[in-house]
């Protein structure tokens, strides 16, 4: 489903070039559940933003879904962003001055889907997620793991092939924080392809498949179950 | 994107932030307001100076004795004759004329009984009212005679009030530079025009006028016509006629439409100037859209990065900032609109005889000029905003 080759993405850091992606290779296949680890600078997000079509790499291929992306121009990209890519990020990054139902209601109007074509796909997101008596609260009135759960409402309402999540739980506590990776793990299970990035090897162990990154590259790429690791 | 959730989501934004959005839209506000008020009154201005010049009919031609040109050799040549009473009866045959009325005006004391006052006095003949569209109140006005006239006088509606108060006028004797009239008529309040005061005059016949200001020759002809010529063709005959009796042409042609012509080009170049004025203050009011479009687009930083992740074009991100300069303009110019109206309500109140009518047309292009205010305030925000690097944007916090 997705395919990197030898994708490089370099940035100057004030003189420095700093080489957040080295050569990437890289096959995802459609449904699994990635995780990805490494230090801070190890080019973790950038991978994610690549994958996520908001950042085109120097060099290299990009094919999503069998399509080549890295010739797409900016207006095209953000259509499959719309269309194939939810987002979830450490920072939720909700609108504050619009209701919890009017950010997950987003990609929807900026797709521009009619109002009483978007109003069953979010009663029944609303509903799925819990959120259902939270719908019509500001982001300010809501917990953090209310929050979060709101951003990934947004980031699955177009019902996109592929999930990124960028520290999901980095601002929550633990127990919201579980929560929060169970939603995404059950959004996996419905078949929906799960990339997090994430430096708490609790979240990250718990992928089926496991990529650490260091300098711009990918060190280990291991699959299976951490206890399947042991065993073998 | 729908039209409609744009607008909405553009809405909040701006509802998000009120006292910012007052702000703006009041500066936006008196901009339009100075500006549509000034040309509105502007143009009344223009209405009531040329309905002042226009109150005496649009189908006259005055002639004035002297050329205004530079001569030859200067002195010898410039032997201007007077215009005589003949002058003026040789214009009566040109086909189209209507009236003749040949006129000095003067001023010296009028007395009645041991009032005495002193006024405008105007001689001119029994087509006079009627040529300058001025109404009798009692009695009638001068007759219309050929060869001498009796001591007729005629006096307007202050001088009578002034002289005779509420007691009868008519029939009654009175001295006009020490010769004595009889008042035979009163003239219908006129007003003034350009600080004139019309009514502040007594009329008397023309040769009598010429006697008194011991004058040989008119101070004006005025001549009157009736429609089916236009104005440049009935000023040529009069001209040919008067430089066959005078030789050379020692005298000079105004008519109507030149003179209010004149007048419109000048007062409309004002209204032009005092409006743009009022556009200092527009500007003042676009630099602040600009100000609060640039602190919005650095505050939502991070919601544009969002936007974009969540599949947002450029064109998407331009529009909708635009759209906010652009709403933001256009409840200025509809509040500026209100306010200018309120404003003119004063106005009218304080300066009654001011004819101020603001028409749609201008409303409408106030509005419009505050759409355009707001687009081209919101160009250089909308453009920065669009053109942020996604994955930047979403690192802003």
């Amino acid at each position: 489903m997705i395919r990197l080759e030898a994708v490089c993405r370099t940035y100057r850091l004030g003189d420095q070039p700093v080489k957040a992606l080295d050569r990437v290779d890289l096959d995802i296949d459609a449904g699994a559940y990635v995780s990805v680890m490494g230090p801070s600078g190890s080019g973790k997000s950038t991978l994610l933003n690549v994958i996520g079509l908001l950042d085109t790499p120097d060099s290299g291929r990009y094919q999503l879904e069998g399509r080549e992306m890295t010739c797409l121009d900016e207006e095209a990209r953000a259509a499959e962003r719309n269309r194939r890519i939810g987002f979830v990020f450490q920072a939720y990054h909700l609108i504050d001055r619009l209701s919890a139902r009017e950010n997950i209601e987003l990609p929807l109007v900026l797709a521009g889907m009619a109002p009483s074509e978007r109003r069953p796909l979010v009663d029944d997101i609303v509903d799925r997620l819990g959120l259902t008596e939270r719908a019509g609260h500001l982001p300010r009135q809501l917990s953090g793991g209310q929050r979060q759960r709101v951003a990934i409402a947004r980031a699955v309402i177009r019902k996109p092939a592929l999930l990124l999540a960028d520290e999901p739980t980095g601002n929550l506590d633990s127990h919201s924080g579980a929560e929060v990776i169970e939603l995404l793990e059950e959004l996996n299970d419905q078949g929906i392809t799960l990339l997090v990035v994430t430096h708490d090897p609790n979240i990250g162990r718990r992928a089926g498949r496991r990529l650490r990154m260091e300098d711009g590259r990918i060190t280990a790429d291991r699959s299976g179950t951490e206890t399947g690791d042991a065993l073998r | 994107m729908r039209p409609l959730d744009a607008i909405r989501l553009i809405g909040r934004a701006l509802l998000s932030a009120r006292l910012r959005t007052f702000l703006t839209v009041l500066g936006i506000a008196v901009g339009i307001a100075a500006v549509s008020l000034l040309t509105t009154v502007g143009a009344g201005l223009q209405l009531y100076v040329l309905d002042n010049f226009s109150q005496f009919g649009s189908r006259i031609v005055a002639i004035n004795p002297g050329k205004t040109q530079t001569g030859g050799i200067g002195g010898l040549l410039s032997s201007t004759r007077p215009l005589s009473l003949a002058d003026a009866e040789s214009l009566r045959p040109l086909p189209f004329v209507e009236r003749v009325v040949p006129v000095v005006q003067g001023a010296g004391a009028i007395e009645f009984g041991r009032r005495v006052r002193h006024t405008d006095i105007i001689g001119g003949n029994g087509e006079l009212a009627a040529a300058w569209r001025f109404e009798v109140a009692q009695g009638r006005f001068l007759p219309v005679v050929s060869g001498n006239s009796q001591p007729f006088a005629v006096l307007g509606a202050k001088v009578k009030r002034e002289l005779f108060g509420e007691s009868p006028t008519l029939g009654q004797f009175i001295r006009v530079g020490g010769e004595r009239y009889r008042v035979i008529g009163v003239m219908a309040p006129k007003g003034q025009m350009l600080g004139f005061d019309l009514d502040d005059i007594v009329y008397i016949p023309i040769d009598r006028a010429l006697a008194l200001f011991n004058r040989t020759g008119l101070m004006e002809i005025d001549v009157t016509y009736r429609p089916g010529i236009d104005a440049k063709t009935m000023a040529d005959r009069i001209r040919d006629r008067l430089i066959q009796r005078h030789g050379v042409e020692d005298f000079t042609l105004t008519t109507q439409d030149e003179m209010l012509s004149t007048l419109d080009r000048i007062l409309g170049l004002l209204t032009v100037a005092i409006g743009a004025i009022g556009g200092i203050s527009l500007l003042v009011g676009a630099i602040g859209i600009v100000t609060i479009m640039v602190t919005t687009v650095q505050e939502r930083t991070a919601e544009i990065g969002l936007l974009r992740a969540l599949g947002a074009t450029r064109r998407q991100i331009l529009l909708l900032f635009l759209g906010e300069a652009l709403l933001l303009a256009i409840a200025g110019g509809l509040c500026g609109l209100l306010l200018m109206g309120l404003m003119l309500g004063v106005l009218a109140l304080a300066i009654p005889a001011l004819p101020i009518s603001p028409s749609p047309f201008y409303l409408v292009l106030a509005l419009l000029l505050a759409a355009i205010v707001g687009l081209v305030a919101g160009v250089s925000p909308a453009w920065r905003a669009a053109g942020l690097d996604p994955v930047d944007a979403l690192q802003q916090e």
